[in-house]
């Protein structure tokens, strides 16, 4: 048994401390925004927040996020300015790596509220979109970034 | 938020209360419309109906939806269609999915699929034709409820409105009243000038849901009781189990059942961890396979001999012998293409629950039809009994066309007797494709002492797709896709020779993303720059000078490098490309702007313009989205992507090792291109103005 703290929620999963968390917020849990994409790390699509940080949940450990606090796509309002963004620049096509690449903009400007060109490429480089979104999702992050700035 | 949502629910909550509905018929002839009635008792017989279009009492405009959305906009510029022909308010649209059944079969095709570019172009004069009648419906109870002549009855944003007497009654109000009355067979449809939506940029439909996390996709499927399958599958093509550990993998907690199926070996357990658990348990040793030679080299080198046999002849015109050896001046290139990976970002999956007597399955595919077919022939009911729910597609690019995923489902639910979700890992999904084929052509040109092209042999290599998918479109021994964009160029070269030399190999291969387009839109645009610099010509100009006779093409690749200013200097170490192809309708032209990094020997793509005459335009943005993502995608197959094989099976696995140039940089790998740069690329959409009838790209 495995105590978890997702989204303000307090969650228990019969499950073993070495599944990865990716399934456990899936497939026990039913959140279902996070995704799957490769299971190695590489393609972000199964981007969460743990005690605030962008963490690959297909290769994090559930047992290591006991008594930490998990963020999915769920968690995130629907005011937040990076979900907002998201919807006024029309990001998603297939849209299923889209709760990844939110995941990961929204760790972003919380570390840097105005991140340079360089600093959104380099933060962004680890989330595949074989859509090719890519434009889309920096314009997003830009005007994110913005609003953050306003408020 | 409850996660248990399924097609079902959905279903029920639309269908809450009485109201308009559109039944309607696709007829080989045509389309008409049959009858319109109320809105049936029963919501869970309503997958079984013929529904396009629902008015309901909240007010609230329905779109059924018989084309799947995998990211190209279709649950969005469809109700737009629609919607325009029925003066719906758009704030009050919605969309479903529609259940695998004849009547929404494609009416070109005659299958329910999407594919092929084929949405827009197949469903727009039906969709009006769907939304014409129930306007005038409306209007009609409108007109019969204040006792005055509907032609002074406007319908207009879900409302219609007697200006005379200043009177309103909105759709949701007259739903109920319209759907007793008569249907109009043949209501006119609206002029091009009044349309309010079919043009415009309207927000996706899609977006909300796919933002907050709550969009459905065939992974996200819970059904109460169901087990997950993982499968053991053979590393080598052909490959059959020597011997495995059915105990051990038994013994695993949480191991259902372990079974034996066409594809490999299945382990059913309570969880997906537990299912893994049990695979690895398996320890199967498996035969070499029927091919163990087949190594990147081999097939390369396979592919290049078969140059040398004879083909079939799938263009011929003039005399390109003698043209060939009459030219003042012969050029010649052999190119050779990969095999290529969907690598779809959600790999596949299927849900599937087989009873004594109905199945119902849950799958992002892109063949309705398919999935149903598959689901007869495993277990034997009828297409009534069976139901398709479709979510929506992680990606497709024709590979959820395919329903081997789906079989898999259907076997395992079978055998369990309970609901079974199929998840396959990203090495499954890289593994076991329907790859994009490998190709390798030859072509020989000719050019006279004026410098005009006279003579293009083009000589094509590759395994054949439709010898699998559609074999009876297999005419005279050609394969469509193989010569598609070569047999059919628009450019008019007096004389022509197309041969295609089909090659066998275990690998399967199936639809990726513009299909044969994909090789050969590469190759004939890369000979035809050869052509126009041994002619000394400028490419543009070399081009235009074969399109005389097709103005339409002609203005793609006149806006295409207008647009990018063609004759602009360059600096030293850049260069710009221009490559025109028709292929699913559209005309494409752009423009390429490329540096040359000479010390590293690589290339960037700094920037691309393209010009596309897709006919009519539904929504402008959802086209510039597409373009831009078919740009992507397309620099990715030409720069970086490949399959790699080894001992007979395929050893790519993963993002770590198949090489998509949108995939995380790599120090050995440099970037290709900036895939964020905000102009990059720069899409002009051909448009025909409503009010000037004139047509322009903006």
């Amino acid at each position: 048994m495995v105590s978890l703290e997702i989204n303000g929620k307090k969650y228990e999963a019969e499950v073993s401390p070495d599944v990865p968390l990716l399934w456990v917020i899936r497939e026990h849990l039913k959140l279902t925004g996070t995704k799957f994409g490769c299971g190695i790390g590489m393609c972000g699509a199964c981007t969460v927040h743990v005690d605030g940080q962008a963490q690959r949940s297909c290769i994090f450990p559930v047992g290591d996020a006991r008594g930490k606090k998990i963020t999915t796509i769920e968690g995130i309002p629907a005011d937040h300015p990076v979900k907002r963004a998201w919807i006024e620049e029309q990001v998603p096509q297939c849209g299923y790596c889209q709760p990844g690449q939110i995941m990961q903009a929204v760790a972003l400007l919380r570390e840097d509220p105005n991140p340079s060109d360089d600093k959104i490429m380099d933060a962004m480089n680890g989330n595949i979109c074989r859509c090719g979104t890519y434009p889309y999702i920096k314009r997003a992050i830009k005007k994110a970034a913005q609003e953050v700035k306003k408020s | 938020m409850s996660p248990l949502i399924t097609r079902r629910d959905l279903l029920k909550k639309s269908l809450a209360g009485a109201g308009l509905v559109v039944v309607a018929a696709i007829m080989p002839g045509g389309y008409r419309i049959l009858k319109a009635e109320g809105m049936p008792k029963d919501p869970a017989d309503s997958c079984s109906l013929n529904l396009w279009i629902k008015v309901t009492p909240d007010n609230l405009i329905t779109i059924v939806l018989n084309k799947s959305e995998m990211g190209q906009g279709v649950y969005t510029s469809l109700p737009m269609i629609a919607a325009d022909e029925l003066e719906a308010d758009w704030r009050q649209v919605r969309f479903e999915s529609a259940p695998a059944a004849d009547r929404y079969k494609d009416p070109v095709w005659g299958a329910q699929s999407t594919g092929g570019s084929t949405s827009v172009r197949h469903m727009f004069e039906p969709l009006r034709k769907a939304g014409a009648p129930a306007r005038e419906m409306l209007r009609m109870a409108g007109a019969q409820t204040w006792g005055v002549p509907r032609e002074e009855c406007e319908a207009k944003q879900g409302t219609v409105r007697h200006a005379k007497s200043d009177r309103s009654l909105t759709y949701g109000q007259l739903c109920e009243k319209a759907a007793k009355l008569p249907v109009p067979q043949n209501p006119p449809l609206k002029k091009e000038s009044q349309f309010r939506f079919i043009g415009t940029s309207l927000p996706r439909l899609d977006v909300v849901e796919k933002v907050n996390g709550s969009a459905i996709f065939g992974i996200d499927i819970v059904v109460p009781g169901m087990l997950y399958a993982t499968i053991a599958r053979p590393p080598a093509y052909g490959a059959k189990p020597t011997a495995y550990d059915q105990e051990a993998a038994g013994k695993v907690p949480g191991v259902f059942k372990v079974i034996p199926i066409d594809r490999g070996i299945a382990v059913c357990a309570n969880t997906l961890e537990a299912a893994w658990k049990g695979k690895d348990a398996l320890q199967v040793n498996w035969e070499p396979g029927s091919q163990p030679d087949l190594e990147n080299e081999t097939l390369e080198k396979s592919l290049t001999q078969h140059l040398s046999k004879q083909g079939v002849i799938a263009k011929s015109q003039g005399n390109i012998g003698r043209a060939l050896s009459e030219a003042s001046r012969k050029i010649e290139a052999t190119y050779f293409l990969p095999y290529l990976a969907h690598t779809t970002m959600e790999p596949m999956d299927c849900t599937a629950h087989v009873q004594k007597d109905r199945c119902d399955v849950w799958v992002a595919t892109q063949s309705q039809t398919g999935v149903l077919m598959t689901a007869q022939k495993v277990t034997g009911l009828k297409p009534e009994q069976i139901h398709v729910h479709t979510t929506y597609l992680g990606g497709g690019f024709g590979r959820r066309g395919e329903t081997d995923a789906i079989g898999e489902a259907l076997q395992t639910s079978q055998a369990t007797g309970k609901p079974v979700k199929v998840i396959w890992t990203r090495e499954e999904d890289i593994q076991n494709d329907f790859y994009r084929p490998g190709n390798c052509c030859r072509i020989e040109g000719a050019i006279d002492e004026k410098g005009e092209l006279t003579a293009w042999s083009h000589k094509v290599v590759v395994p054949s797709i439709f010898a699998r998918v559609f074999p009876e479109r297999v005419k005279s021994g050609i394969d469509p896709a193989a010569v598609e964009g070569i047999a059919n160029m628009e450019y008019e070269i007096p004389n022509l020779r197309v041969e295609y030399v089909r090659m066998d190999t275990p690998i399967p291969v199936g639809f990726w993303r513009s299909v044969g387009s994909s090789h050969n839109a590469f190759t004939v645009e890369s000979f035809m720059d050869e052509l126009a610099h041994a002619a000394g010509k400028d490419p543009v100009e070399f081009r235009l000078n074969l399109l005389r006779n097709y103005p339409r093409v002609r203005r793609v690749i006149e806006v295409a490098s207008e647009k990018a200013g063609w004759a602009k200097s360059l600096k030293k170490g850049e260069g710009r490309g221009m490559a025109y192809h028709f292929s699913f309708g559209s005309h494409v032209a752009q423009v390429a702007e490329v540096s040359v990094q000479e010390k590293e020997g690589t290339i960037k793509v700094n920037r691309v313009v393209c010009a596309v005459d897709c006919g009519p335009v539904v929504n402008p943005a959802i086209i510039t989205a597409q373009m831009k993502s078919g740009i992507l995608m397309g620099l990715s197959a030409t720069l970086r992507e490949r399959v790699d094989f080894s001992k007979g099976g395929v050893v790519s696995s993963n993002f770590d090792n198949y090489d998509l140039n949108l995939a995380p940089k790599r120090a050995h790998r440099p970037p290709v291109a900036n895939r964020f740069f905000e102009n990059f690329p720069a899409i002009y959409t051909k448009f025909t103005s409503s009010q000037t009838g004139k047509e322009l790209f903006s």
